[in-house]
Formats: structure tokens, sequence, C-alpha cells
């Protein structure tokens, strides 16, 4: 960063500049001023703004070794109680990851057949609908979508509490970013891919299955993979839906479930250090697991970049 | 669609047998450029759009869902449900009786929101000025990943903290907002802290800048490179560049971050469920423990609610619904009428 006055980016124009000005005489000091309190201003929110992200990682990181170890990760709350010192998270685990990858076997295909019409087929008013009413989804409270799930499938259709159930609110969430992702991504396949293959006398549907998709697809995993990142973290629709239960529940069709988010909501409101130790040791697994689906994420953005311009 | 649909779908069959044999040996004996190929297309386009419109279908049930639900509790409700208070739809303190109402949570969910705006869009705006016009172009992509890292730290990870951490330290800070600030209605208090919309909206604010930052960037980014130029050939410092050609250029679309932003707050649950020591009553003084939201009462409320109760709980949502709906609206528009703008300019 630089207080300088004149700082063009392209290096040779701000040499040349720097010479035209230096026979201009001087900005006036005020102004001086003003420019190097704007960029002290400037640099000063973004280093405010860094500061809670390395608070939280650090009181997580700091807080949560504590209980963080093989024991914590593979035994379940049964018959733990608040004030015991042990007890683990294997149950909350097990949930989370059952709950989100059926979300993504069912939100993913639905999110691609709806980009894919968006993109391939969508002209008129459907199109235009569909657009909207994505828009929409994505502003959904994540608290809203639950109370919806509820309304259908536990008051409607009186379902019992289970992680299929959050499984659908968790459906509903995934469902627009990984539309936006993979449209976005098919929007950048070259049209002349497109021509070539239909020149060749090949089938929309082929062409869209065997050409367009494969192209994008590098771009659409990494946006399915942050949509599971940012759904895995989901709290509030997994507390309507799923129940409570510190025992290991395999079965996501019946009967409470665990949840990483929700055990941790359900630990911090505990008065006992030993509870709120465990909420901490279970932030760090969850913020692992989260980040671990980023950094994967990217690294495919960033490997297979140049595959996607060809 | 159709027209230009059955142009390419019509005549799938060439005649050019070079193109038939590696294709028959893959498919084995059948002839893919039968009226397979044609029926392939129909039950593909018909998935892609049978898709489609069930995302209609399902926005429309969540309507219809939420709407009949609340209507449901609504009747039920022996107090106003826009003015009143407080949130008894099971009638614990009344025999029975429900009565509830979303003035005192809905008051919550906009002043919690609003602190958050006025303390995280600033600090957003200037990440963003930060990143594309301070920071090298290497470094700022590197910061932008770090301040999107901010968004993928799930909501109720900020809770935990806020709860456990920040309310510890709330209780120094808003003792000196109050005596130096105090004065002004809202920094009074009775003598505690912590616990308050205050901490929530910091808490909120946290959670807002990421998004507000993130879009300010691809905005500020997109700035003309003539017009800064421009502005440095009239002699302009860099502040009176980005003041003269940045800032204006990047309007529309920063305000449509904002209100993006907080459409994002008003719905956050988890984090202000935790953080807020919960009370029904409109809270003027933010330094004070106490108040409620929308959205929070939700999570507080429903593992105690009745079959009323899970209702009404069902009705403050579908407001919040329609609230959050308005606010992305509003943001649409603002970006529609920019870009409008920028074509006629």
């Amino acid at each position: 960063m630089t207080t300088d006055a004149f700082e063009p980016s392209p290096k040779g124009d701000a040499a040349a500049l720097k010479s035209a000005y230096a026979g201009l005489g001087r900005t006036s000091p005020i102004r001086r001023l003003r420019n190097n309190s704007a960029a002290a201003l400037i640099t000063l929110a973004f280093l405010v703004a860094l500061s809670p992200l390395i608070a939280v990682l650090w009181t997580v990181i700091s807080k949560g070794l504590g209980d963080f170890d093989p024991y914590f990760l593979t035994h379940s709350m049964r018959n733990v109680a608040e004030t015991d010192s042990y007890g683990g998270i294997y149950h909350a685990i097990e949930g989370t990851l059952e709950q989100v990858a059926m979300t993504a076997v069912i939100a993913v295909p639905l999110a691609i057949f709806v980009a894919i019409y968006l993109v391939e087929y969508g002209r008129g008013r459907l199109a235009t609908a569909v657009t909207f009413f994505v828009d929409v989804m994505m502003g959904l409270p994540s608290i809203v979508a639950g109370l919806f799930i509820l309304a259908v499938w536990i008051l409607g259709a009186h379902f019992q509490a289970s992680g299929f159930a959050g499984t659908l609110a968790l459906i509903i969430l995934m469902l627009p970013i990984s539309i936006r992702s993979t449209e976005e991504m098919l929007r950048l396949v070259p049209g002349a891919l497109r021509e070539a293959s239909y020149a060749l006398g090949v089938s929309r549907w082929r062409t869209i299955a065997r050409v367009i998709v494969p192209t994008a697809l590098p771009g659409i995993i990494t946006g399915i993979m942050l949509g599971v990142a940012r759904v895995m973290g989901e709290t509030a629709p997994v507390l309507l839906l799923v129940g409570t239960t510190s025992s290991i529940n395999p079965n996501l069709f019946s009967g409470a479930q665990g949840s990483l988010p929700v055990f941790i909501f359900g630990e911090a409101a505990q008065p006992e250090a030993t509870a709120q130790a465990r909420a901490w040791a279970a932030a760090l697994t969850l913020i692992l697991l989260v980040m671990i689906l980023n950094l994967i994420a990217r690294l495919i953005a960033w490997w297979k970049a140049p595959a996607g311009s060809r | 669609m159709t027209a230009s649909d059955d142009a390419i779908v019509a005549d799938p069959a060439p005649a050019d047998g070079a193109l038939n044999g590696p294709r028959k040996r893959r498919r084995g004996a059948e002839n893919p450029l039968s009226a397979k190929t044609g029926s392939g297309d129909a039950v593909f386009a018909g998935l892609a759009r049978g898709s489609a419109i069930f995302i209609l279908v399902l926005m429309a049930s969540i309507a219809a869902f939420l709407i009949f639900q609340a209507v449901s509790a609504i009747s039920q409700d022996k107090s106003n449900f826009l003015t009143e208070f407080n949130w008894d739809p099971d009638g614990n303190n009344s025999n029975g009786v429900p009565h509830f109402g979303i003035a005192a949570i809905a008051w919550g969910t906009l002043t919690t929101s609003i602190i958050g705006l006025i303390l995280g869009a600033p600090i957003a705006i200037g990440v963003a000025l930060f990143i594309t016009q301070y920071a090298p172009r290497r470094l700022g992509q590197v910061l932008g990943y770090i301040v999107d890292l901010l968004a993928a730290v799930p909501s109720v990870v900020y809770g935990l903290w806020g709860l456990l951490v920040l309310d510890n330290h709330m209780a120094g800070i808003s003792e000196l907002l109050h005596d130096v600030l105090g004065w002004i209605p809202i920094f009074a208090t009775n003598g505690t802290y912590g616990s308050s919309y205050f901490t929530a909206g910091i808490v909120l604010a946290i959670m807002l800048l990421p998004i507000v930052a993130a879009i300010s960037r691809e905005v500020f980014r997109q700035t003309p490179r003539e017009n800064v130029e421009a502005a440095y050939a009239l002699g302009a410092t860099k502040w009176e560049m980005i003041r003269i050609v940045v800032l204006p250029y990047g309007r529309s679309g920063v305000s449509s971050a904002i209100v993006l932003g907080f459409g994002r707050a008003l719905g956050e649950t988890i984090a202000v469920a935790l953080v807020l020591s919960t009370n029904f009553t409109i809270v003027t003084k933010i330094l004070e423990p106490g108040g409620n939201t929308i959205a929070a009462n939700i999570a507080n409320s429903f593992g105690d609610a009745g079959p009323v109760g899970r209702q009404a709980l069902i009705a403050s949502g579908l407001v919040l619904f329609v609230i959050t709906l308005g606010v992305n609206y509003l943001a649409r528009t603002i970006t529609r009428r920019g870009s409008r703008k920028a074509v006629a300019a």
C-alpha cells in the first residue's frame, strides 16, 4: 500500500506521470492530509474486519483442542451427564454427514437440471419465473425453510422428527445456491463448442450431457461443494426438524438424529464448563469439516481452471 | 422456445456413416439415429423443464402451507397479532387462552439488523476499497479469499463465540459507550450491560460483512479504467479519485449489497438466539440486556411449543418471510435501476 498521491497501477505510466508531475508543484497539504487519512481509515477498516475472524478462529482452536481427541470423535453422549468431562460427538458427526450427503444426492441433480433448463432451454415466461423464484429462495431465511418442512412434513403429513425431515429443509437451502453456481458455469461454456457438436449431427441432449456439462464440470463441482459446506453449518432448520438425541442413530428415516450444529447450540446454552468445553471441541470439528470442503472446492477450481477455459 | 428447439431437435439424423460407426459400437446393436434420439431429447428436455416447474411448485407450496398454518394460528389468537408484545400462544399464563403478537419481536429483528448494518456496512465498504484500490493485485486476491472465509464460518460458531467470549467483554465496551454517549436516550442504561441488542448487532455486523464486502468488491473492480486515469490526469489524489470515480460508479451495486446484507441479518437465527437474553418488550435502550427477534424466538420457543404454539411460530416465520422478500425485492430494484442508468450513460 502506498500513500503517494500518484499511483496509477501500470508501472510505465506511473513513471511517466511522476516525471510530468514533478514540474507541477505540490498537492496542497490539506488534500494530502485527506488522502492519507482516507488511506489510513480504509486500512483500519480492513484490519477491524479481519480481527473477528482471527478472534473466532483463535478461540475455537485454543478452547476446542482441550476436548478434541479420538475418544471425543468416536463416542456419543449416551448416558453422559452435562457435568461429566467425557462424552463425544460421534452421533452428531454421523447425523450431520448423513443428512448433508442425502441433501446433496437429491439437490444436486435437481439443481443441475434446473440450471440446464435455464441456460439451454429456458425462454419466455417460465424461465423468467424460475429465475425470479430462485432469487427469492436465495434470500429465504434458513429458519423459514425449517418452518415450511415443519408445516408440510410434520404438522401436515404427521411424520415424526427425523434426519430426513432435516434433509428436506437443507435441500430447499441448497437448491438456489447450486442452481445459481451451475447456471453461471454453464453460461461460461463457449457457444462454439455447442455449435460444433450440433454441426456434427449430435442431438441436443447428447450435446448437453457429453459436451457442455463435462466442460463446465470443475466449476459445477466447486459450486456444489461450497453449497454443501454452507448447509453443513445450518443449525436453525435442523433444530426444528431432526429432534434431539444423545445416542447414535444411523437411520436417517426414523427417530431423532444427532447433528453437529444443533449439538453446539445445545451445549453452548448450558452453564457447565464441561458442556461448554464440548461445545468448543464440536465447533472445532465443524469448522474443520467446513474448511476442508471449502479448501477442496477452491483447489478443484484452481487446478481445473485451464480446462474450463479451453 | 419451441421454434428454436424444433430446429435442432427435428433432424438429428445425418446420412454420414462415419459418425454412425463409433456410436453403434458403443451402443451395441441399437441404432442411435432412429427415433430413439428424438425421444431421448424429449425425455431430457422434459426432465429439465420438469425440474424448473418443480421449483415453482415448491415456492408456491411454501407460501401456501405457511399461510394455511399461520391463518389457523392467528384465528385462535385472542390478542391482536400485529400489536401484541407478549408471546404466549399456548396460554401458559392465561389458562390456555392464546395471547401472542409480533410487535416486540419484529421490533427486535429490525433494530438488531439496523445496528448490525450501521456497524458492519461501512467497514465492509472499507474492506472492498482496500482490496480493490489499495492492496497489490495478487495480495488483494488472497485477502478477498480470507474475507470470504468469514462467510464460511457457520453461524452457530459465531453464536458460541458471541455468547462465551464477546459478551464477557461487552460490559466494559458498553459502559464506555454509556459514559461517552449516555446523554443520548438509546445509550442510557439501568446499570446492567451485555446480552443486549448492541451485542447481537455486533455479531450480525460480523456476519453481514463478508456478503457486503464480496459484492462491493466485484462492483468496484469493474470501475472503468479510463475514468480512473482521467481522474488522475486531472491531478486527483487517490482518495479524490475514489470519491469522484469509484464510489459514484459503484453506488447502486453497493446499495443493493447493503440491502442484501440487511436481509441476511434479518433472518439470522442461531447466533442471535444464543447471544440475546430473551424478553418480550420493545427495547429502546440498546445497551441493556433483553429483547428478542422473530427468528431467535422461533429457535428458543420451539422446544416447549404446543400445537398452537408451533402454528404461531409459523405465523411469525411468515412475517419474517414477507419482510425479507420485500428487502430482497428492494435490492433487485436498486440493481436494475443502477444498470439501466449505466446503459443510459
